[in-house]
């Protein structure tokens, strides 16, 4: 299972040198299990803050995150995490790094090599197993983060912004790949990202932030068919969901400028 | 031209041994010429064949085995004990901030006294002998390490440790799974980096008081004016340097492959 619940999350971070800063503010959202869902906001509106706070490597300062009813306390292995800068162990290989947490678990290396050839694979970077990730493309690196989180068999699946540092053509075989992996994996998945068509693409919801502090401001449906063609952007339902989402975001923006 | 200060475009192999061999080439010349040339005397820069003739008589009455022997215990013993202690410790204190509160006034109150400074109080306690040379290079140093390693492992990303958590790790995982792996390479720099600076705490202790070592030898070679003995001294110690550097290049390109560019 892996049922998300945030509910009513504030988050302050207070620093002598700004003082107080509210990241979040009574923010709640459910994501039911096996649900792929989207945030978008503007720039510095929490949305890395939120994914920390679920993953538990932060802590709230109000209400509360949990999975399937159980209170976030800290990081565990039932939440991954695909971050935006690749973070894979340069000193390990890419057969290693995505068997890093199945080592952890100390389960036995021949189940270990096998699990992390079948996710090497499920990415398409057979072949690479002996790289360090000095070797790899940053399109590559990133797939080696992914198939290292789904390894480890997660219940959640927290991406930030997993694709933002790629070029626009790598981003979509990415989109690609991801979606029809999760449809394979169908775990609860939620993923951050700037780019509205990427979310609307994605998602079976796309939940809008508000400028800092972030609050849930909108909720839409994506109701498209899956599997999902890249062609759904051009699609007349599309760009109706799409200007709805840029009017609110535009506004939002706007007030992060006038605020910052 | 233009191709060579393009910066770190790499060379070809054949030019970058060509650079060197052409720099050493042309000082060694440059001494011939002097000496040779008469342009100065020769017992105050001896001429290459002296210094050649000098080692043959050093290495024939084992004197200079024997204070090679002496210095490179000296270096390797002090060397040893400060970096077992000094790294964990130093890579402790950059990241964790309960080891930096309790360590780094003192630390940096040391780092900053010349361990020259040091040499007559621990001549005074613990005398002339291979103890003080060892006291003196773990003293000069220590304190370096614990700093340099600090800024080592403060400086691992915090993605790494988030990843691992999320991946699973508990704390002891995080400091033996991503901690050490991930201060490695910087570990290894600092230790090529002071141990260059060892060689001269050894020599600097060894020339105000000893009785054996190369320092010594160099300090009686002056006093019995042989200019070419000192040279025999400054070269092996210049050579053992040079050992010591390549022995850290290689192994750490042997025991971390993936710090080797692409
Ligand atoms: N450690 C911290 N100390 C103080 N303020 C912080 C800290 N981390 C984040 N913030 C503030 O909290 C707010 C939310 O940051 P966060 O990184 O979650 O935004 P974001 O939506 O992910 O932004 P981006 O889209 O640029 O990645 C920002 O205004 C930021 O300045
Ligand atoms: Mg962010």
């Amino acid at each position: 299972m892996g049922r998300v619940s945030v509910d009513k999350v504030t988050l302050r971070f207070v620093s002598a040198r700004v003082g107080t800063v509210v990241a979040l503010e009574n923010l709640s959202l459910e994501v039911p299990d096996k649900q792929f869902a989207v945030i978008v906001g503007p720039s510095g509106c929490g949305k890395s803050s939120l994914l920390y706070l679920i993953a538990g490597l932060n802590q709230v300062s109000g209400g509360q995150c949990s999975l399937d009813g159980t209170p976030v306390s800290g990081p565990g292995a039932d939440r991954g995490m695909v971050f935006q800068s690749y973070s894979l162990f340069p000193w390990l290989t890419v057969q290693k790094n995505v068997e890093f947490g199945l080592s952890l678990r100390g389960m036995d290396a021949q189940e270990r090599n096998e699990r992390a050839r079948h996710y090497i694979s499920a990415v398409g970077l057979n072949g690479f197993e002996d790289a360090y990730s000095n070797q790899l493309s940053g399109g590559m690196q990133q797939r080696v983060a992914i198939a290292r989180s789904l390894a480890n068999d997660p219940e959640v699946l927290l991406m930030d912004e997993p694709f933002g540092a790629l070029d626009s053509q790598t981003r979509s075989i990415m989109q690609e790949l991801l979606v029809s992996i999760w449809e394979k994996e169908q775990k609860t998945v939620l993923f951050v990202t700037h780019d509205i068509d990427e979310a609307l693409f994605l998602g079976d919801v796309v939940y809008v932030m508000s400028a800092r502090p972030g609050a849930i401001i909108d909720r839409v449906e994506v109701a498209l068919d899956r599997p999902r063609h890249y062609d759904v952007v051009t699609s007349q339902h599309f760009i109706d969901m799409k200007k709805g989402i840029m009017a609110n975001l535009h506004h939002e923006v706007q007030r992060s400028m006038t605020m910052n | 031209m233009n191709q060579l200060f393009i910066p770190k475009k790499p060379i070809s192999r054949k030019l970058e041994v060509g650079a060197g061999v052409i720099v050493s080439g042309a000082v060694l010349a440059a001494w011939c010429l002097l000496t040779y040339g008469g342009v100065v005397q020769s017992n105050f820069l001896p001429r290459p064949d002296e210094v050649l003739r000098a080692f043959g008589v050093v290495l024939a009455d084992g004197s200079l085995l024997k204070h090679t022997g002496v210095s490179l215990t000296e270096i390797y013993l002090g060397f040893f004990l400060s970096s077992i202690i000094a790294v964990p410790l130093g890579l402790f204190m950059g990241s964790f901030r309960i080891v930096a509160a309790a360590v780094e006034p003192l630390v940096n109150f040391m780092r900053y006294l010349p361990v020259t400074a040091l040499i007559p109080l621990l001549i005074l306690w613990i005398g002339i002998g291979i103890e003080e040379k060892i006291a003196v290079i773990f003293l000069g140093t220590f304190f370096q390490q614990i700093v340099l390693c600090a800024d080592v492992s403060g400086q691992v990303s915090d993605d790494l440790y988030n990843v691992s958590y999320t991946l699973g790790a508990n704390q002891r995982q995080v400091i033996t799974r991503v901690m050490l792996p991930a201060t490695l390479p910087g570990v290894f720099d600092t230790l090529r980096v002071t141990m260059g600076w060892a060689w001269t705490f050894l020599v600097v202790a060894e020339l105000v008081a000893a009785s054996s070592g190369l320092g010594y030898m160099i300090l009686q070679a002056m006093r019995g004016l042989h200019p070419a003995t000192i040279f025999v001294g400054i070269f092996t110690i210049g050579f053992l340097g040079l050992m010591t550097d390549l022995a850290f290049k290689w192994a750490k390109r042997m025991l971390l492959p993936w710090t080797a560019t692409p």
